[in-house]
């Protein structure tokens, strides 16, 4: 059985390397400053697909991205390591979309997809670290979800098996397709770009990035494959009252350096009274009990 | 996040070289497949940004996976199990990361799978895989066998056996045997043809590189009664039919994670490559230069990797209140291993631009005639190819002994130790000057063109080369060097004593080698700035070793050469 898989990815800026200029003065972040990479869990979810993919012959891989043009950065990234193609969502009224907002928008452009199986998305994105997207798109769509999957096992008869990471260890669940999973770090990590798929996507690109040249127009008109699709919220049907700015109630009061001020270490006694002291006073505490 | 292309911009000089253009054009005959398939090129422009970006992805699997693995792979290594070979667990994880990124049957043509790649581009793949994890290398770079299939297998044995390496699969040479190393023509396995004109190969090979391939070449006695290189023949034996069991894999000093088995062929199935007899003297001739080319490529590859842990542990380390690098002694040794490097790469990129060019018009000429221009040039190319790959198999794979053994004397007694990358680097490199050709065999096959003057040809070509202002000094420097060379050969050409010849030979190779590289350095520096410091010193150097060749060549008497001989033993 094959599968229409649409895989959710962001474009981040790399808050891995941060410098003292990643935020402005007014808490957003500074993107001119950091770089911008593919979600990293956005690319464990990306393999996840890419297994399936494998797994089960004429399945389809449709990244969906939300953000400028220039995330069609994000969807030829994805076509390099095997993604069939993708989607960016791309319009000014997304503009300061808070996680409820984006979460309407990307499950307006699911709708309009249409026909899909699995939705996989990474758990969360470094630069937000909400973890909320992916499980609003499910609730919106009224579809299951499994969170924080370390490997989607077989997608059989309509049904998923997913190892999933809790707390304790892992534990595999199963559940009915069409469903949004979202994965987590922990599971593989994604294969590198392959060099045909490369040297065949290299052109892609959403109509914005080539209006200006129409040598390049003319040439991805004749290879349907090098055509991102570039959908805006009137494309996609969407309430512009539940988009961008609007549609998010989630409003950012300040945003503050925090220090972490753990204390040094302190040495005790190797005796059965000075132990007792120290687990009287982590009770009182609380750090243990 | 690291990346052994991008971090590398000798590398991006090189794919720039001005000859890339004919090559790519000839490669591509020009850019025919662009409508035919939709990975292919359609201009030069666009083939040379697809060989940086799929070099680009090399370089991220090589400083991602293949580095990350390579202690892990070094102390683990590979195994037996019912007589087959089971890799050691990161040799997998980075064949697994080679298939998925297509890098394998990179110079194969498109119909059969491949990426079309000049060899230029693939060799500089296997440059950054070697400094990655050299015994990788080994495995991977066994793919250029498919080069051999394809210049002399049948199209059927083509459509089916690259298709595979293409897709993956990996290949093996098994010519060595316990009797027979670098005298090949002692080959014993045998092949016996049966009734229905299939063969069968019985017998044992030994020291085989990754013995379990998929896809084996082998060279086997198909003559019976034969005893010399004419009775040889090549074969390709497949994995999937069975017969080949490996007996044992050997303990080795360096690239461990390279299984180096044993082979035990019983009633082995097997399919004959071209015609019998041309086994050894003209397709294992062919097999052979371009391992001979990769092992180049591995060599820099693993001097590049001992510069730059040398250098950084120099920056590091401190002493007397100062980072080494700061004392002139260990500046010496670095800025020399620098030059060894560049001037080996330099060579390596010669090189493989030769075999390209010869190569291609092989090819073309077997889809049309060539027209006189083209058969002169690929006379011309298929020459320098000839010269310039035992060159540059031996003196790369010298320097590459040496920048490890320099990269351990930076690190002190902390190299002697287990902890650091050095020893390993060490013991890897140390069989590159041994196998496909010692550095000795290299000398037979280079004086040849020391006698005939193929290298001097060339060397005047580049003296005839137009040099900024600032470099005509080093350039006169050349020109001095290439008559002292001059003068050694005809010394020694002189005097009518083979042995002497024999033994004068490594002496003249290495002078010329020294010349060549030093002219190819003054013309990287032409068009890149940043290669006058290893110029500088690479011709410093070089300069000093003439004339110490000189030297010795020019204060022996031919008859002292009993001195150096073992008449007993004859």
């Amino acid at each position: 059985m094959s599968l229409n898989i649409i895989v959710l990815a962001k474009q981040v800026p790399d808050t891995r390397n941060v410098g003292k200029d990643a935020m402005k003065a007014d808490g957003t972040i500074n993107r001119a400053a950091l770089p911008a990479i593919f979600n990293p869990e956005d690319l464990n979810a990306l393999e996840q697909a890419l297994k399936l993919k494998e797994q089960y012959p004429g399945s389809k891989v449709t990244i969906l991205t939300m953000g400028p043009a220039r995330a069609a950065e994000i969807v030829r990234e994805g076509m390099f390591r095997g993604a069939d193609g993708g989607i960016v969502l791309s319009d000014r009224a997304f503009a300061g979309s808070d996680t409820l907002a984006t979460s309407y928008a990307l499950s307006a452009a699911v709708r309009k997809i249409g026909d899909f199986d699995i939705i996989i998305g990474g758990r969360q994105a470094i630069d937000g670290d909400t973890a909320q997207v992916g499980p609003q798109i499910a609730e919106k769509l009224g579809i299951p979800q499994i969170t924080y999957a370390e490997d989607i096992i077989s997608a059989d008869n309509g049904e998923v098996v997913v190892k999933r990471r809790i707390e304790s260890g892992v534990e595999t669940v199963k559940a009915k397709l069409p469903l949004v999973v979202t994965v987590n770090g922990s599971a593989a990590e994604c294969r590198p770009r392959n060099a045909k798929a490369l040297q065949k996507y290299k052109y892609a690109a959403v109509p914005s990035e080539v209006a200006a040249d129409e040598a390049k127009k003319e040439f991805i008109a004749k290879r349907p494959y090098l055509e991102i699709g570039e959908w805006s919220a009137a494309s996609v049907d969407a309430d512009l009252a539940q988009c961008g700015l609007a549609g998010s109630p989630t409003k950012v009061k300040s945003i503050e350096n925090v220090v972490f001020t753990a204390k040094e270490a302190r040495r005790i006694e190797n005796n059965d009274e000075e132990l007792e002291t120290l687990i009287k006073e982590l009770i009182a505490n609380h750090t243990i009990g | 996040m690291a990346n052994f292309y991008n971090d590398n911009e000798s590398l991006k000089h090189h794919l720039n070289h001005p000859m890339m253009e004919k090559i790519v054009e000839l490669k591509e005959r020009n850019f025919a497949d662009a409508d035919k398939y939709d990975y292919a090129p359609q201009n030069f422009e666009d083939a040379m940004d697809s060989y940086d970006r799929v070099l680009e992805i090399v370089g991220d699997i090589c400083a991602n996976v293949i580095a990350e693995n390579a202690e892990d792979v070094d102390h683990e290594g590979p195994v037996v199990k019912n007589g087959h070979v089971e890799y050691a667990s990161g040799t997998a994880r980075n064949l697994d990361a080679c298939r998925k990124a297509g890098l394998m049957g990179m110079s194969m043509p498109r119909r059969l799978g491949g990426l079309n790649f000049p060899i230029t581009p693939y060799i500089m793949a296997a440059d950054m895989v070697s400094r990655a994890d050299a015994g990788f290398e080994n495995l991977w770079g066994l793919q250029d066998c498919a080069e051999t299939i394809y210049e002399f297998a049948n199209e059927e044995q083509k459509q089916k056996y690259i298709s595979r390496v293409c897709q993956g699969e990996t290949m093996s040479m098994d010519l060595t045997e316990p009797d027979a190393g670098s005298d090949l023509q002692s080959v014993m396995l045998k092949a016996t043809k049966k009734e229905d004109g299939s063969y069968v190969l019985n017998g044992v090979k030994r020291f085989i590189t990754n013995g379990d391939s998929d896809i084996h070449l082998v060279l086997a006695r198909s003559e019976e009664g034969s005893k010399d290189g004419r009775g040889l023949s090549m074969f390709i034996y497949d994995k999937r039919n069975g017969g080949v069991t490996v007996r044992r894999i050997e303990n080795k000093m360096g690239i461990k994670g390279s299984p180096t088995c044993e082979l035990v062929y019983k009633d082995a199935p097997c399919e004959l490559v071209g015609s019998t007899r041309l086994g050894l003297i003209k397709y294992v001739m062919a097999l052979m230069n371009g391992a001979r080319l990769g092992i180049a490529a591995q060599s820099v590859g693993i001097s590049e990797a001992a510069y730059r842990e040398a250098l950084a542990y120099a920056k590091d380390r401190k002493q007397f209140g100062k980072a080494i690098i700061e004392f002139p002694a260990v500046a010496e040794i670095l800025s020399t291993m620098k030059a060894k490097l560049d001037a080996s790469r330099t060579l390596l990129y010669a090189c493989s631009r030769f075999v390209d060019m010869y190569k291609i018009y092989d090819d073309i000429a077997k889809e049309r005639s060539l027209s006189v221009e083209e058969k002169k040039e690929q006379k011309y190319y298929s020459r320098l190819a000839d010269a310039f790959t035992p060159l540059a198999k031996g003196m790369t794979s010298e320097y590459c002994n040496q920048n490890t053994y320099d990269c351990i004397q930076i690190h002190g007694g902390s190299g002697f130790m287990k902890d650091y990358a050095c020893e390993r680097l060490y013991r890897d490199a140390r069989i590159t000057s041994i196998y496909e050709g010692t550095t000795q065999l290299q000398v037979v096959a280079a004086i040849r063109h020391v006698t005939t003057g193929t290298y001097l040809n060339k060397i005047r070509e580049f003296e005839a080369q137009e040099v900024k202002p600032e470099d005509e000094a080093i350039k006169n420097t050349l020109v001095f060097m290439t008559q002292q060379y001059a003068d050694a050969v005809q010394a020694v050409m002189g005097i009518d004593n083979p042995k002497f010849h024999d033994f004068m030979a490594r002496r003249l190779v290495e002078m010329a080698g020294h010349i060549i590289m030093g002219y190819l350095l003054l013309d990287d520096t032409q068009r890149d700035d940043s290669f006058r410091k290893s110029l500088v010193v690479y011709v410093k150097y070089g300069q000093a070793e003439v004339e110490r060749h000189a030297s010795f060549i020019g204060n022996f008497r031919p008859e002292q050469i009993e001195d150096y001989l073992f008449p007993e033993n004859n």
